[in-house]
């Protein structure tokens, strides 16, 4: 396989090997990352998860199969695009499993195999709200809004007109970006974070 | 005392009215809240679903902007708060992160030596400041006032904070102490589901109307709470889930701070209650005309 070197968030293209020992790397990274061999299977999580109800694979299954090694299975969820960050497992969990950071190393890594259309939900989000902010430096709520619709849906941007007109009356929405001062310096940061990100260092 | 200010994206236009009613707090209290020189976004959750040493590359760079001006970070917004404290401690913990950090710092002269304690305003406002404090610079009673305090999630998670992790009672007893009522409501940690409600939107709805009804059902004439996600899903939406559940919601959800700011003597225009959709109700403009 022939390694994509153009630098666009979310989307460096990587091999598999390369992927599966990033991975590897960024789960051993999570603070505590290794203790994912002491799951007790008991489901604390699953049943802390408040929105456990919509994923399709329970948060305590998710441990099961990556253990197993069934990665595949996991990349291809729905959970892991579910899981909205609230971190009310990895409080709860009495193995001291952190969850949500195992979760956000999947999604990472799911994004990276490019398993997803540029229509997919929480990739064209993360994608649009990476490179707005890597413009601007800020994020631009209406711009990030705009981007994600034209992507996924544009149609259901008709049904949010409501709702964004009020918050404009109420003078909540700010059509002008801001940009930071320091634009440029802060996008050669963030390409030297880019390389920086791809270095997995041999233990 | 003095803090640096980091307002987030967020606070410069959905929640306005939180800026407005923190700056005029902190104002009335006399403290001093100096804005982050050049601040850049925190990244929120959605950064580190793409690239981890980038999120915690742009989050350390104004940790490394508030060293060099040397103080300690006010972050209101929840996800703000809990993003640059989760860099701060994988930095201080991960020293192969840390060096790849510094190198990506180093492009711009900047550099963090791990000096910077990030802090949210209900914790300063409690423990720093101080209840006594406060209440002796009230104008106004709370009293009769029924408050549903709501603390979003990462407020208190996920690594220990300033108050309990699942039963948080800093904003109850700051507002209790201020003459209000804070009512039982064992939804003040459950998640609003951020900004699932725009990828998944079904599945935040559901969130929202519990979290919604809990308080009515526990006769709050508002909600209060500690973060701008929150608040924009809890206020904008309850149409949405009235149309979705047949329900019929109608409670007012204010930032903490514009009830801090309506004891301490702040009017209508200075705390921005006049920018919500849902009518701040009969108890909370009552309370004003005092």
């Amino acid at each position: 396989m022939v390694l994509n070197t153009h630098i666009e968030p979310g989307v460096l293209g990587k091999t598999e090997s390369e992927l599966r020992t990033t991975f590897l790397h960024q789960v051993l990274n999570i603070p505590g990352g290794e203790k994912i061999k002491r799951c007790i299977q008991c489901g604390t999580c699953s049943g802390s998860c408040p929105v456990s109800y919509s994923m399709d694979i329970q948060p305590r299954e998710i441990v099961a199969l990556f253990r197993a090694g069934d990665i595949e299975s996991i990349l291809k969820s729905r959970t892991i695009w579910i899981c909205s960050s609230c971190y009310a497992c990895t409080v709860r969990c009495p193995s001291g499993i952190k969850v949500t950071d195992l979760l956000y190393a999947l999604k990472r890594m799911a994004i990276d195999s490019k398993k997803y259309s540029k229509k997919f939900p929480v990739y064209a989000l993360s994608n649009s709200f990476a490179s707005i902010v890597n413009r601007y430096g800020i994020n631009h709520e209406p711009e990030l809004i705009l981007q994600y619709f034209l992507k996924t849906n544009p149609l259901k941007m008709l049904s949010m007109l409501p709702n964004a007109f009020k918050l404009w009356t109420k003078g909540r929405i700010k059509l002008l970006p801001r940009r930071i001062k320091e634009r440029k310096n802060f996008s050669k940061i963030i390409a030297e974070a880019e390389i920086m990100e791809m270095i997995v260092p041999l233990e | 005392m003095r803090y640096l200010y980091y307002p987030g994206c967020s606070l410069e236009s959905s929640s306005i009215a939180y800026d407005e009613s923190l700056r005029w707090v902190f104002k009335a209290l006399g403290i001093d809240l100096i804005e982050l020189e050049d601040w850049n976004c925190c990244g929120a959750t959605v950064y580190m679903s793409v690239k981890e040493v980038v999120s915690v590359v742009i989050s350390a760079r104004n940790l490394a902007l508030a060293e060099k001006m040397n103080g300690d970070i006010i972050a209101p917004c929840n996800a703000c708060y809990t993003t640059l404290c989760k860099a701060n401690r994988l930095l201080k913990s991960n020293k192969i992160l840390k060096a790849k950090v510094d190198q990506a710092l180093k492009i711009d002269n900047l550099q963090y030596n791990l000096g910077v304690n990030v802090r949210h305003p209900l914790d300063v406002f409690v423990n720093d400041i101080g209840l006594d404090v406060i209440a002796s610079r009230q104008k106004r009673q709370l009293s009769g006032l029924k408050i549903a305090p709501y603390y979003g999630c990462q407020i208190v998670r996920p690594e220990p904070g300033f108050d309990d992790q699942e039963n948080p009672t800093t904003m109850d007893s700051l507002f209790e102490k201020l003459g209000a009522e804070s009512v039982y409501y064992p939804m003040k940690v459950r998640c609003c589901g951020g900004m699932l409600m725009t990828t998944y939107e079904n599945a935040a709805l559901k969130l929202n109307k519990e979290i919604l009804e809990c308080a009515v059902e526990n006769n709050a004439d508002c909600i209060v709470t500690t973060c701008p996600l929150c608040q924009i899903n809890l206020e904008a939406y309850q149409n949405r889930i009235n149309k979705k559940f047949e329900t019929d919601i109608h409670i007012p959800v204010l930032f903490f701070t514009q009830l801090v700011g309506q004891a301490l003597g702040g009017n209508l225009k200075e705390l921005g209650l006049h920018r919500h959709i849902v009518p701040i109700g009969e108890k909370v403009a009552e309370l004003m005309e005092i």
